[in-house]
């Protein structure tokens, strides 16, 4: 046959065999690319390029470049021994006195601010008084505010002039920056968001180990019952996805609650006295417990997938073969499960440490996400680079989660239903 | 020749003894249910004696697997006893009754070797590691796959596997083995392979086995005893020779081995032979067997290889001569098939050796052919 190198297959007419197999398929290909079009440009816009946005916020830092511009440039060569000399001043002034006509400096107090506290009404009030400074701008900006004259702001300028700066990520692991350079642990007081990392993760474990041990018996039924109950059992399963998120949450409220139905009950049949209602709402409880049942779903239908393809005959062997009903359970059953157990598992703790809403409405201070703390610094303290360098964190450990799960079980055995 | 007739004096002596002791497995009078309202298994009797190849055929949904399962204990029965070695064992769990099980689909343990799945039943009957050991490769030797013991079952071809299975199943030395149609997803020259294979096991180790399947080659060559199932009942239970010899009735008949059909009504009766007239019109002399009395309905069964041509006119051959057309022949390498209209049968079918002597036969052509009536059998309509 031709099929030596040396004459490529050709067809009848004699176009090379490739050639004409690529025209053939191109329109089906390109009409295949049509359609999926739309979808792609969606995620481009809405997923791909906000998360790249992220990650660049959570470095960008572009505020003392911009706006002292040339103070930062009067710096150039400066030996951070001793205060700089009166050009960098003068720029300074300059730079601030253009700042105020253009009303931006706000971005820049508020930046310099996360990395030394104070910092912000320094500019504030020096803005204010830039009218009546008269050159030598050394003296008179020191005296105007006594942080000019602190050899620490003017080595925390210098330092970020960067455009890009790890400081958020330092922020978002507690710690930070001396004015030297090295990196310490904040102040007892402001360590926050590694205390919220560990609980969330840890949390997210209870609720994975939860909606697991809950999860199983439920996913064994579905798999073993004929499929006329199991299809009435799957509804209930699927139920809770018919049904909005928030009114589940809240229904938790009003039954975990100290004067909700369950208090309620349990004070009726004298379990506990009135004054001495339990607080299931509003901490770590009120958050597992409304997780662990929203979430639940997650875990059943991976493990369903899996036990429905385990056949029933391998129970029956190990039976037949002479093995107590438990023994075969641990030796043949479960162990033919563990891809659901892990696909479950790793779905259920990714969508948990991620979760907002849940433990924003039922979490009160203790059962707290670090989720509600990227929205905290969203929305009310408005410092979107850490809140951006958290959410940044956030997506590292559930991606490290997906390459281990990945490593160990393999993503091609998932599947949902 | 002489050693068959050997063989079948062994056979007989074997079957006298067993006959002499009591039954290994016996189910009595075992009806199943599984919805309250139909009987999937109606009053099963049997007796397996101990070191025999008893098969239970039938078409699918006819119940033999339900016995089967009712043995190895994942069914119970609605009615009836089921007794192991005198003992009733209904309500004994399966992983009590000691019982071997080879699957359909094998059933192998996927997330284990070879060698741990053989393992497996003498780990839960906590043998030491050495006799496991020892155990395990010589059920490995016994189906020939020594060297295959670190594979997983699905690195292992489908034959393989099944000869896993069976060495499983018979590693912790039951005494009876229960097979459901074990050979039902191997290829034709495997499943016959498998077939001698099995059967010298069987013979190797003198246990009982009960089989399953819905092949009738595979019931006929291999089993001492045949139970035919149809519709949760037994139609007949007997040796292989003789349910294709004497098959007693239409079922058994056809589902046994090639058969002609012939409908008609019984009209006299002579001594061992009676007269049917066909509804054709025509009279054929056939063997009472399960027709009724004179006037009832019967279908006549007739092997094709019992049929022969009439040749230059010899009347003395067969008590049944007719006059056919030949519709078709189909040539099978050692034998001719032939179809013919005869009766008002136009499916009759004649099996003729390729053998010298005998005349081609084309097509739209007549002969003569005939049957001794000792070889058609008169059964119920």
């Amino acid at each position: 046959m031709s099929g030596s190198p040396a004459s490529p297959l050709t067809t009848a007419d004699g176009v090379p065999l490739k050639v004409s197999l690529r025209r053939a398929v191109r329109r089906s290909k390109l009409k295949a690319f049509l359609l999926v079009s739309p979808l792609l440009l969606f995620l481009v816009v809405a997923f791909v390029m906000p998360i790249f946005e992220m990650l660049w916020r959570s470095v960008d830092n572009p505020e003392v470049s911009t706006h002292l511009s040339r103070t930062v440039d009067a710096l150039e060569g400066w030996g951070r021994e001793t205060l700089p000399g009166e050009e960098a001043y003068a720029a300074l002034a300059e730079d601030l006195r253009e700042g105020q006509q253009a009303r931006n400096l706000g971005l820049l107090s508020s930046r310099l601010n996360y990395e030394k506290a104070g910092m912000r009404s320094t500019i504030t009030r020096t803005a204010r008084s830039l009218g009546t400074l008269e050159p030598p701008y050394k003296e008179a900006l020191i005296e105007a505010n006594a942080n000019w004259g602190d050899l620490d702001t003017w080595k925390l300028i210098e330092r970020e002039s960067t455009p890009l700066t790890l400081s958020y990520y330092l922020a978002a692991v507690d710690r930070q920056l001396t004015p030297d350079g090295e990196i310490v642990r904040a102040p007892e007081s402001q360590r926050l968001h590694v205390n919220l990392f560990w609980r969330t993760l840890w949390m997210s474990l209870v609720i994975t180990g939860l909606t697991l041990l809950l999860g199983y018996p439920v996913a064994f039924l579905l798999a073993s019952l004929p499929l006329r109950y199991s299809n009435l059992l799957m509804i209930l399963v699927l139920l809770p996805f018919w049904t909005s998120l928030l009114v589940r949450t809240t229904t938790w409220i009003a039954i975990l609650q100290s004067q909700g139905v369950l208090n309620d009950m349990m004070v009726a049949i004298g379990v506990i006295a009135d004054e001495a209602r339990w607080q299931m709402i509003h901490n770590k409880t009120g958050t597992i417990v409304a997780m662990t049942h929203i979430l639940l779903p997650f875990m059943i239908l991976p493990l369903y997938s899996v036990m429905k393809t385990i056949p029933p005959s391998y129970m029956r062997a190990a039976r037949s073969l002479g093995g107590r009903p438990f023994l075969c359970f641990r030796r043949v059953y479960f162990p033919l499960t563990i891809p659901g157990i892990a696909a479950g598992g790793i779905l259920v703790f990714i969508l948990s440490i991620g979760y907002y809403i849940t433990p924003a409405l039922v979490g009160g201070q203790s059962g707290r996400f670090i989720t509600n703390y990227i929205a905290y610094h969203m929305q009310t303290s408005l410092n979107w680079g850490l809140a951006a360098a958290i959410a940044s964190i956030l997506l590292f450990v559930v991606v490290v989660f997906y390459l281990v799960f990945n490593r160990l079980i393999g993503v091609d055995k998932v599947k949902l239903g | 020749m002489n050693v068959s007739l050997q063989q079948q004096r062994d056979d007989r002596a074997r079957q006298d003894e067993r006959d002499a002791t009591p039954p290994f497995a016996r189910f009595i009078d075992v009806q199943k249910s599984y919805d309250g309202v139909e009987l999937v298994v109606k009053g099963f009797n049997l007796d397996v004696h101990q070191g025999e190849f008893v098969t239970l055929l039938g078409p699918s949904g006819s119940g033999k697997t339900t016995c089967l399962m009712m043995m190895a204990g994942f069914e119970t029965p609605t009615h009836g006893q089921i007794l192991l070695k005198g003992e009733p064992i209904n309500d004994l769990p399966p992983h009590k009754r000691g019982i071997g099980m080879v699957f359909q689909n094998y059933a192998l343990f996927p997330h284990m070797s070879v060698t741990e799945n053989l393992a497996f039943p003498l780990e839960v009957r906590r043998l030491s590691k050495a006799e496991t050991k020892r155990k395990v490769e010589r059920a490995l030797a016994m189906v020939r796959l020594n060297d295959f013991g670190d594979r997983r079952p699905a690195q292992l071809s489908g034959g393989q596997q099944q000869r896993v299975a069976l060495a499983r199943a018979l590693v912790f030395e039951p005494e009876l083995v229960l097979m459901d149609e074990p050979l039902g997803a191997l290829d034709k020259n495997l499943r016959e392979e498998m077939q001698y294979e099995i059967k010298r096991i069987h013979a190797d180790l003198g246990v009982s086995m009960i089989y399953v399947t819905h092949d009738q080659t595979e019931a006929l060559t291999m089993s001492d005893r045949i139970a035919v199932f149809n519709d949760g009942i037994v139609q007949q239970l007997a040796a292989p020779e003789t349910l294709y010899e004497a098959p007693e009735n239409a079922f058994v008949a056809n589902f046994i081995g090639e058969n002609n059909r012939l409908y008609g009504e019984v009209t006299e009766t002579i001594g061992n032979t009676c007269q049917v007239r066909l509804d054709s019109g025509e009279t054929v002399l056939a063997k009472p067997v399960a027709c009724g009395g004179i006037g009832s309905r019967t279908t006549i069964s007739l092997r094709p290889e019992r049929v022969g041509l009439v040749l230059n006119g010899d009347s003395t051959a067969f008590d049944n001569r007719f006059r056919a057309e030949v519709r078709e022949v189909i040539y099978l390498g050692d034998h001719l098939r032939t179809r013919v209209s005869v009766c008002g049968n136009e499916e009759f079918i004649l099996k003729t050796p390729n053998a010298q002597g005998q005349p081609s036969l084309r097509p739209g052509q007549s002969v003569d052919i005939g049957w001794s009536s000792s070889d058609c059998r008169a059964l119920d309509a």
